[in-house]
């Protein structure tokens, strides 16, 4: 069992992008221009490591993959909606990571000392509470392409049409503030920004209009919800069943 | 078709058809496939009714494709039906309503619903936390269905460690871990040997014989049928060609018997055209097919005329008359 033990280690550090990200930008001494200096940004991107550590979602992936070896036949046949069994199965997962993400931050901080910092219990809370509603919206997207499956059977080629936006609106990159006005009111009107974004910022202490991120949060939840019931009632009619 | 409150599972004027594109090969092929898609309907099951009993244990027939799968996957509400009906207990499959699918398991071949790193117990306490069984119940139920499946340390390795027999003794035992009184196999007992096969089908006998559950069941494996399946539905090209007691498919099927004789010396053909059609001849055993109103008679002159040291009546197998059938694609 060795090496599932090592596979859990690699899989919590397979996250580092966001210190990739924080190494590039205080190296070129550009944070100044995104309103930040190199102790704010070192916050932001370690707030948004943590943060993408429990708000990432590979639920399109294990549904098209029991979708198409017929392993989704037997959940269906359950009283479990199979989508609440992949929920468990990432819920787990982020516990299981739980302690790599504290190694990893304590280790930063030993390399970055001067950008320690405590958040305070309401921002822990809040950030915690933002952490959550970003995987619940992240799931929601997932599950909709996931549920394509039912008429594409290779719904992982249109995960693309979001992990692109993904990747550059939540600001995994680079902070939103970074991004000229016009952009940033584009990309705040998608529900990108309140997945890393919104939550880091929470936890960095950096300034943030809470009350509006979270009824944005709120909001996208309450769209996509009746949202994937539909799709999923729609397409599993079209269920055949196949490599089963 | 008049619901009768005793039947089970009504099945009445039940069709499915696949929406399907070919494709031809090459790059234009391939241009073709994705601009210009030629789609059409194929017939997967075509206008069958049944009904069946609680309690029965009914055997689907069938060569690979006739639709005999698709059928026990919308009688279990896997797929929805293209158009008729579906009855089960009162509830339509396809809604798969909690009520419903409490009452019934499904089993495909070895499509795992174990999780593949862990071992099976930790699956069973998750189906028993789905299933709402309390450990209590659930620890009760496992070592009762364990026992019956001859199953012990196999629940504490994990799966992916285990023979592929120990593997499908412990899926069925989650598949049966909620006392599902509705029970869908599909081939049971695919790739196990003899052995394996053996004991998959006691258990089954004495899971119907101890709860009264109904089980429909295929199988490529005609021994499963036999040994479980007092009732058989054949069906051929999407469509019902049989729906009654084994017995009496394999006398409409096969009006001879097989005599086997073994001789003291060997004997030419010639010698034995007179009393049925030879199947086979091998230097002192003959083996001829004999019509049933006829039977008394030739083992009687067989016995007169030749040196016999052994003499075997026997029907023909089940398998090679319904096999035949099927290349024939005949239809009663």
């Amino acid at each position: 069992m060795l090496e599932y033990r090592i596979e859990i280690a690699l899989w919590a550090l397979s996250g580092v992008l966001p210190f990739i990200m924080f190494s590039l930008w205080s190296q070129n001494d550009v944070g100044n221009s995104f309103g930040l200096n190199d102790i704010g940004l070192a916050r932001y991107f370690l707030s948004a490591f943590l943060v993408r550590q429990f708000s990432v979602v590979w639920v399109v992936f294990s549904f098209e993959e029991d979708s198409l070896s017929g392993r989704l036949s037997p959940y269906l046949l359950q009283p479990l909606h199979p989508l609440l069994r992949y929920v468990a199965a990432h819920l787990a997962e982020q516990a299981t990571r739980l302690p790599f993400a504290i190694a990893i931050a304590i280790t930063f901080f030993i390399l970055n000392p001067s950008s320690f910092w405590l958040p305070s219990l309401p921002q822990l809370f809040l950030a915690y509470l933002s952490t959550h509603f970003a995987f619940t919206i992240a799931f929601l997207l997932q599950s909709l392409v996931a549920a394509l499956c039912f008429w594409t059977e290779k719904s992982s080629a249109l995960e693309r049409l979001i992990f692109v936006p993904y990747l550059f609106l939540s600001g995994l990159l680079v902070p939103l503030s970074a991004f000229p006005s016009n952009v940033l009111k584009l990309a705040m009107l998608t529900p990108f920004p309140y997945l890393i974004n919104f939550p880091a910022k929470i936890l960095s202490g950096m300034p943030v209009d809470i009350f509006n991120g979270f009824l944005a949060q709120i909001l996208w939840i309450s769209i996509l919800v009746p949202s994937v019931k539909i799709l999923w009632k729609l397409g599993v009619k079209r269920y055949t069943a196949m490599g089963a | 078709m008049h619901n009768n409150p005793s039947d089970l599972i009504v099945v009445d004027q039940l069709s499915k058809y696949y929406r399907v594109a070919n494709k031809q090969p090459g790059f234009k092929g391939t241009l073709k496939h994705f601009f210009d898609r030629k789609t059409y309907d194929v017939p997967a099951v075509t206008d069958i009714s049944f009904k069946i009993s609680p309690g029965e244990v009914v055997g689907f027939l069938g060569a690979n494709g006739a639709g005999k799968t698709t059928l026990l996957k919308m009688m279990c509400g896997l797929i929805h039906p293209s158009s008729g009906l579906v009855d089960v207990g009162g509830f339509s499959p396809q809604r798969r309503q909690t009520a419903f699918l409490k009452q019934i398991t499904l089993v495909m071949g070895q499509k795992q619903q174990l999780i593949w790193d862990l071992p099976p117990m930790d699956s069973l306490y998750v189906n028993a936390a789905v299933y709402g069984l309390s450990d209590h119940e659930a620890k009760v139920r496992i070592n009762e269905l364990a026992e019956m499946l001859e199953l012990g340390e196999e629940l504490t390795r994990p799966v992916r460690k285990l023979s592929l027999g120990q593997r499908m003794k412990s899926e069925i035992l989650a598949a049966l871990l909620h006392k599902p009184s509705v029970l869908f196999l599909d081939e049971p007992t695919l790739g196990l040997d003899v052995n394996a096969q053996a004991r998959v089908r006691s258990f089954l006998s004495e899971y119907n014989k101890r709860t009264g559950a109904t089980i429909l069941l295929t199988s490529h494996y005609m021994a499963d049928i036999t040994a479980l399946c007092p009732r058989v539905i054949c069906i051929h090209k999407g469509k019902l060609f049989y729906d009654g007691d084994l017995d009496s498919l394999a006398n409409s099927l096969s009006p001879s018997r097989e005599v086997k004789v073994e001789l003291k010396n060997p004997c030419a053909s010639e010698q034995f055209k007179k009393y049925g059609a030879i199947q086979d001849l091998n230097d002192r055993f003959v083996c001829l097919l004999v019509s049933r109103d006829k039977l008394t008679d030739v083992v009687s002159n067989l016995l007169t005329d030749f040196d016999i040291i052994d003499l075997e009546i026997s029907d023909p197998p089940i398998d090679q008359l319904i096999g035949e059938l099927f290349i024939k694609g005949e239809v009663n």
